[in-house]
This record gives C-alpha cells, structure tokens and sequence, in this order.
C-alpha cells in the first residue's frame, strides 16, 4: 500500500475498471494506480498468480495494463492523462477454450 | 546522415556526454525512455514533487544543474523512446531503430554511445513475484516522481548502499519502516578489509557514515539475514526471515528489495558487442577501450553500462567518450579539448575510489543469487530454480537451452530479471565457470515492438520531434 506525501498540484482523472481515480499530473500509471491501493495489475499468462509493479522502470514487464484499448502497456513508462481509460488484470487468452 | 553521434539513455552519463559532445560542435540526439532527463538517480529532478526540497540530499539536488546544462546544449532530446536495435552500416556508421509512443523510426547516427545505466540485480526468493514486493529502486521512484511512500508495514531487505539511502530518504520523510534486514554475508568485511584505506580516503566514507547514521536512527536493523521470505495469498503479509540463525516473522504490506545493480547489457549484446564475467561484481560487463569503444568501431559505452561505479564516474566516463568521438570527427580540436579531457579523468578517478572496497562488502549471498529449487527465476514464465537443475541434469548444454526447453529468459522482459541468475545457477550446477557458461543470446527487437511499429519504420525527420 502506498500513500502521497504532498497534495498533488495538478489532478487528472483516469478511469481503472471503469471507476473513476483520481491522479497527479506528472505520475506514471503505474504510480497512480499504487497511489489508489491497486496493487495487482494483472495475471501471470503461465500460472495465473497476480502480480503488481516489481521494478517500476520498465525493466520487468510486471506491470502491463490495458491502456486506451491497446494491451501489454507497461504502467511504469507512461504517464497519467485526462481521460485516460485502464483495464487491469489481463493474463492471456485461453485460445484452447476459445476454439471450442 | 541524421547526426553525428547518437546517445541512448539521459542519465548523468548520457546528458555529460551530449554536452561535451554539442561543446565540441558535433549534432547529438539522445534518446531515453522516461518523459524526463535524468535516469534513474536524477529521475523527476527538473520537475518532480521533491525537486525543489532537500528531502532526497544532496547528491539528488546535484543533479540538477547537469540536467538544467543537458537541456541547453542543443542535443535533441527525444523522451518516451526506446532504441531497439543498432545496426553497423558496411560504409561505417549506424542505423538505429526507435520505438516513440506514437510511431518508430530509423536515424542514421555516425557513432552510438550506449548510456542505459544499471537495473537492479535479480533478487529471487520464495514469494517475489507477490505484488507487495518490489525494488528498492522501484521505491525510489515512487518517490521521486510522484513523492509517493508505502503506507503501512514495510520491510527493506538486502544490501549495499542504496538500501541505506532509501531508508535515510524515508527517515526524512518521517516514515519510520518495520526493519531493515540487512542480507550482507559477515564474510564479506574480510574480502573488503584489504580495499579499506581506498574508500577511507573517498567521499564515500563520509556519505556513507552519514547515511547510515540517518537510517538507523530512524529505523530497526536487523543483521546477518541469511534466509528471506515472502509470504502470502495473493498479496504480501508477511516477510519471514533468519537472522543470526534465529527465524523471525514480521508482518509486512510491502517489501522492498535490494543487492546492488547491474549493467543493462540487452542493446550492447543484442549488437554484437563482446562482454566478459566480472568475478567480483558478479555481472556482464562489455570490453572497452579506454574511451569506452567496444569491439565494433564507433559503438562506445559509457556510465554504469560500462561497468558499475555511480552518477560521478557515469558522467565523467561520458565526457571522455563523447571527447574521444570528437577526437575522431575533429582531429584538429584534439589539443583544445586535453584540458576537459584532464579534468573528466581526475574526476573519474576521484569517483572511483573506495568502489573496489564497496564491491567487495556489498557482493550480495549466493543464496540470494542462486535459489533453492522451489524458488521461480525466470518471472515472466514462472521457470522455479528446480525445473532448471532437472533439464541442466538431463544434458541441456547452456542457458540458450535452458530457455528452448523451459522457456526461461522468453518472456517480454527478455531476460533482465532471470539472465544473471540462469548464467550464474548453470556455473553452479555444471562446475564451469559463469564466464565459460555466457549470458542469454539477446537479439533485436530489446523491447517489444508492435508488428505495426516494426512495419511503419521510416527515416526519421528532426521537424517531426516535439
């Protein structure tokens, strides 16, 4: 869990699962989402375990998210804007189980 | 030609040596990841929550005016761009592949410094993938952009120094963490003693006093962990430990975790640059000139991708490649620029001494390097340590089959997190030395790209930046 030292200067509203967060401007997604108490981002695609933000520099790839429509966003590298639309929790698609 | 020389990564290497480069009137662009200069140790520095406070000290706040002569220098500063591949041209130079967030392009460079500094050494212990636990640097970062700080219990484990930074930093704060469990092997001061009056005589000395003074008047220390745990379901509780043989359990919302940095060498082998196994620091590092050239002609490589020696020597090494590029393009100036050159030496040297000593107190356990069998290494494919000893047993001959028949090292984060550890668990495994074993073959594309990306590839056009 994590918490904001100063009152942000500038907010933005991003909306995650479809509930509206509230942002600083200048935060990462990554950053916001944590700011809010969201700590799983997304599912293992192997072993389905949740998994959150490891190293927050766009090393480990732990944080994708779905951004604006567009999947596998790493959190950590992309900044908040107005509007923006994130879908968190995503592992991969089961294509067995699609096909049947 | 898009420009002479060709920078990848905007921390304290890659902005010195951009100045030093448009100083001596060559065209620069740098290219960085991150929608600010800085890197990771002046990250946010220009315009971040804290960068007007003295919370983060004093070796933060220096980063300043580097970053402030950075963005007056006249190089082209392209943010939120990820260089993915270099390739050498026959007739010389280089073409260089970049993603940008909204298309990628090609940029045909003279000479291509590599400067994307250090990630953090794998850290694999039962329960890491929880989320709850992450990087100390990841904490850092927190900080820095969005002055963000763990509510609730927070444990930080490992070693080295910037454990103890980021519990001074937190000590400003006020935020007072559950403990400190500091992982250094009491061996080590052995290994060290012999580096000791280097590192008397270094600032480190005194920051390192300081900082330590900082945080364990703030924060409880527990020493000579030997053992770490993550534990709970789903989401981290807990963290189990045994210090001085004694098992303790400490509840815990968040664990940060640290034993020093290494070297980003994806793009630099992806290249085709030569690296060899540093025995004492425990990483890959690439052969270079004194200058920073590697084995491919105009590719250099500077700061803590050179090898890892802090902010200090990152930026004077970054000067004396840059001056070196210089040389090259500009004979006649050579004589010019010996009294830059002088200076970024004795910097350097400065920077580097009492490090000898520092890498020796700080090489993290091998237990924490080289995990028990039910330990996962490779975390984008959930690969544990056990399932890579069966297929090491069975025959597999090196660590490129290790990841054909378990898929370690293929997920998107391309081996960052697992490739030292597969490199290092094969040595230990197979009785070769890591050097003998080797790392990962790493390829182009170093970051995932779109296959849209991949197709709308086009010259890159300066009036497009922005």
């Amino acid at each position: 869990m994590f918490r904001r030292l100063l009152e942000p200067v500038a907010r933005v509203t991003i909306t995650v699962d479809g509930q509206a967060v509230m942002a600083a401007e200048g935060d990462t997604v990554a950053a916001a989402l944590l700011a809010n108490g969201i700590t799983r981002f997304r599912r293992s695609p192997t072993s389905a375990s949740p998994r959150g933000p490891f190293c927050a520099m766009g090393v480990c790839f732990e944080c994708l998210v779905t951004i604006d429509g567009e999947p596998n966003r790493q959190a950590c590298l992309i900044p908040v804007r107005d509007g923006m639309q994130v879908v968190t929790g995503a592992a991969a698609p089961d294509l067995l189980a699609e096909r049947q | 030609m898009t420009c002479d020389l060709l920078i990848v990564g905007a921390g304290p290497a890659g902005m010195a040596a951009a100045i030093a480069a448009r100083r001596a009137g060559l065209s620069v662009v740098v290219a960085d990841e991150n929608p600010a200069a800085g890197g990771q140790v002046y990250r946010a520095v220009m315009d971040g929550p804290l960068a007007k406070e003295d919370r983060l000290g004093a070796d933060y706040r220096a980063g300043r005016p580097l970053a402030e002569a950075f963005a007056a220098c006249g190089a082209q500063h392209l943010c939120r761009t990820t260089v993915f591949m270099i390739e050498r041209q026959d007739a010389g130079g280089f073409t260089v592949s970049l993603a940008m967030p909204d298309r990628a392009c090609l940029i045909e460079a003279g000479h291509v410094m590599i400067a994307s500094g250090a990630l953090e050494r794998p850290f694999p212990i039962p329960g890491w993938t929880l989320p709850g636990v992450m990087t100390a640097g990841a904490a850092q970062t927190l900080l820095k952009t969005s002055a963000i700080v763990p509510e609730g219990p927070t444990v930080l484990a490992g070693c080295g120094p910037l454990l103890y930074l980021l519990a001074a930093q937190y000590a400003q704060a006020g935020i007072k963490l559950a403990a400190i469990l500091d992982t250094t092997p009491r061996g080590n001061w052995l290994g060290a003693l012999p580096h000791l009056p280097g590192f008397l005589a270094s600032p480190y000395l005194f920051k390192g006093l300081k900082l330590l003074h900082e945080a364990l008047s703030a924060h409880r220390l527990i020493r000579n962990v030997s053992a770490l745990e993550a534990k709970g379901e789903n989401q981290l509780s807990s963290v189990e430990a045994v210090a001085g043989g004694r098992r303790i359990t400490i509840p815990a919302a968040t664990l940060l975790l640290h034993q020093g940095v290494v070297p980003q060498i994806n793009l630099a082998m992806a290249s085709g640059v030569s690296h060899l196994w540093n025995k004492v620091r425990l990483a890959f590092e690439p052969s270079l000139s004194a200058a920073g050239e590697t084995d491919i002609r105009g590719l250099f490589i500077t700061g803590d991708s050179a090898g890892i020696a802090g902010a200090e020597a990152a930026a004077a090494r970054g000067i004396l490649g840059a001056l070196a590029i210089a040389d090259r393009i500009d004979p006649a100036g050579t004589a010019a620029r010996q009294g830059q050159r002088r200076d970024a030496v004795a910097r350097l040297n400065r920077a580097q001494r009492g490090r000898a000593f520092l890498d020796a107190l700080c090489r993290p356990a091998s237990q924490f390097r080289i995990p028990a069998d039910d330990v996962i290494v490779c975390r984008c494919e959930d690969v544990a340590a056990g399932d890579l000893r069966r297929l090491i047993r069975q025959g597999a001959q090196g660590p490129n089959q290790l990841k054909v028949f378990s898929r370690a090292g293929m997920g998107p984060c391309q081996g960052r997190s697992c490739g030292l550890t597969l490199t290092e668990l094969f040595a230990e495994q197979s009785g070769h030395s890591a050097q003998a074993i080797g790392h990962l073959r790493l390829r182009a594309p170093v970051k995932p790209v779109t296959v849209g990306q991949m197709a709308g590839l086009e010259p890159y056009r300066s009036e497009d930046a922005g």
